[in-house]
């Protein structure tokens, strides 16, 4: 039995040990000490770079086989050439077809951005994945960055230039409008994401990723579900799914700003965007969902990177659930959403988050109870809600009343 | 810090390397058989009529301009919330007063018919 409990000795951490394990060989070779660890560590981050890659290939399946059974329809299947049981090569299949066809450039374009945003849009989607905690410990993270969830704020921004490069540089008129409306939409909904981001910086007191997981003794879902509420509504947008899918919008702009591209670029497109959405989602858990912390993760940490992949998917599943069940909102409508209703609760809300928090801190001299905290937050918020949705509520009495009296006025008018 | 960038300079190589890989296998595998008929800038069909580069409505500007106070402001904003548990009271006040001045800005804003999209 001795064989058994070092195995599931070494199973129970078992990507730390691998990583443990290979340093030994190459140091075993007689390399030096900081030549076998930056080995590792590239191994490390092409781990970290295929991670999602993978997840995405079979993402795309599940997404198709889940949108076609909410929509009545089959999905891809073995039906016709043979595609795996179920249909779970489809993705190899497309991705096959997509390098083989030809790339029809159109006349008039702008080749070096033209052929540079399909290249960015993949490697600023990949550049996310350096801070995301996996699981416990310094080694289950590409790296704990000290501005880790701003160094995310930041590439997450990138999509827009690129969205931007794409539209403007293919001589196409839909692509222009699309990249006009991918500003307009991802520039507006930044801010709200930035403020409730803020609002879980102070919170948490730190901008470490895995410090953020750590500061979740209750997790922020339940202690701050508006902040959560407000963080997922705009990656909602910048990761434009359909609610705001203003940038794709088939049925007005076709394709958007990536019309022009064909094969393997288009692919790039595709794929980016699935990989956005992995990535919002495992921020989303990170920072709301208390990220890899679960029962008995203390005694075998690679629990943490399975709790942390079960949270992850029930975050995609949601986002599943609306990409395919909404429909899609008007350029005024999504607009509105934004500047009218989400930037001003995103503000208030971080106010009260912080004035409360402080004022618990303040009431609790010895430090006080996390569920007190908690709840005291959560009772907050849904106070803020209220409140908010109560002033709404009048200024739209009012708005009514005022246009009650206008056309009883301009009756009167015709009348007389 | 340069030991954690180092794994930041590494996923740069890769990221890179997953970028460019595809497109150049592409490029080697696909076949290039061009024609002035397919390099047409796609239009529903009929021939595409003017310039492209169309003006854009001076609408998007005022919510670019919105967003650049709020972009700037944010950028003020992480250094407060970062050391936010060790700041006393009125610090953390003055921060929500900044907060209040710039939601005052955009109710100003709203009011006067910025936020309207026509």
């Amino acid at each position: 039995m001795d064989w058994l409990t070092r195995l599931l000795a070494f199973l129970s951490n078992a990507i730390v040990n691998i990583g443990a394990w290979l340093q030994g060989v190459l140091t075993g070779w007689g390399l030096p000490e900081p030549t076998a660890h930056l080995i590792v560590r590239a191994v490390g981050a092409l781990a970290v770079g295929f991670f999602p890659l993978v997840v995405v290939i079979f993402l795309i399946w599940a997404y198709r086989k889940i949108a076609a059974r909410i929509q009545g329809r089959l999905g891809p299947n073995s039906s016709g050439t043979w595609a795996g049981p179920w249909g779970i090569l489809q993705t190899f299949a497309d991705a096959i077809k997509m390098i083989v066809k030809e790339d029809i450039r159109p006349q008039g374009i702008d080749p070096v951005p033209y052929n540079l945003a399909p290249v960015l849009v993949v490697f600023a989607s990949v550049m996310l994945w350096a801070v995301i905690p996996f699981g416990p410990g310094g080694s289950l993270i590409g790296t704990d960055l000290s501005i880790g969830i701003f160094y995310i704020m930041a590439f997450a921004s990138a999509a827009l230039f690129v969205f931007l490069m794409a539209g403007w540089s293919s001589n196409n008129k839909y692509a222009t409008v699309g990249a006009f409306r991918a500003v307009a939409q991802l520039v507006g909904y930044e801010i709200p994401q930035l403020l409730a981001v803020l609002t879980v910086v102070a919170v948490a007191g730190t901008m470490k990723m895995q410090g953020i997981v750590g500061a979740q003794n209750v997790i922020f879902l339940v202690a701050m579900p508006l902040t959560a509420f407000i963080f997922y509504m705009a990656s909602l947008a910048e990761i434009n799914a359909r609610p705001f899918e203003l940038l794709e919008a088939e049925s007005e702009l076709v394709c958007g700003y990536f019309i022009e591209y064909s094969g393997m670029k288009f692919g790039m497109f595709y794929l980016a965007e699935f990989m956005n959405s992995v990535a919002v989602a495992a921020i989303f858990t990170t920072l709301f969902l208390g990220g890899w912390r679960g029962p008995w993760v203390d005694q075998a940490p690679i629990l943490g990177t399975i709790w942390f992949f079960i949270k992850m998917g029930l975050v995609i599943l949601a986002w599943m659930f609306i990409q395919i069940t909404l429909p899609r909102l008007r350029i005024d409508q999504m607009l509105n959403f934004n500047w009218k209703f989400l930037t001003p609760l995103a503000i208030v809300n971080l106010c009260v988050t912080v004035l409360v928090n402080k004022g618990i801190t303040e009431a609790f001299p010895g430090g006080a109870p996390v569920w007190t905290r908690a709840g005291i937050l959560l009772f907050s918020n849904v106070l803020t809600v209220l409140v908010v949705w109560g002033i709404s509520a009048l200024g739209r009495r009012r708005e009514e009343r005022r246009a009650w009296r206008v056309a009883q006025a301009t009756e009167l008018e015709v009348t007389a | 810090m340069l030991e954690q960038f180092t794994f930041v300079g590494l996923l740069f190589l890769v990221a890179a390397l997953l970028g460019t890989l595809p497109p150049a296998l592409a490029w080697l595998l696909r076949p290039k058989k061009p024609h002035p008929r397919k390099s047409e800038p796609y239009e529903c069909g009929i021939y595409p009529h003017g310039e492209a580069w169309v003006q854009y409505k001076a609408q998007y500007y005022i919510f670019a301009l919105a967003f650049m106070v709020f972009d700037v402001e944010a950028v003020f904003l992480f250094p407060w919330a970062l050391i936010y548990n060790w700041l006393p009271l009125y610090a953390v006040i003055e921060g929500v007063l900044f907060l209040l001045l710039l939601l005052g800005a955009l109710l100003y804003a709203w009011k006067k018919g910025a936020l309207e999209w026509v």
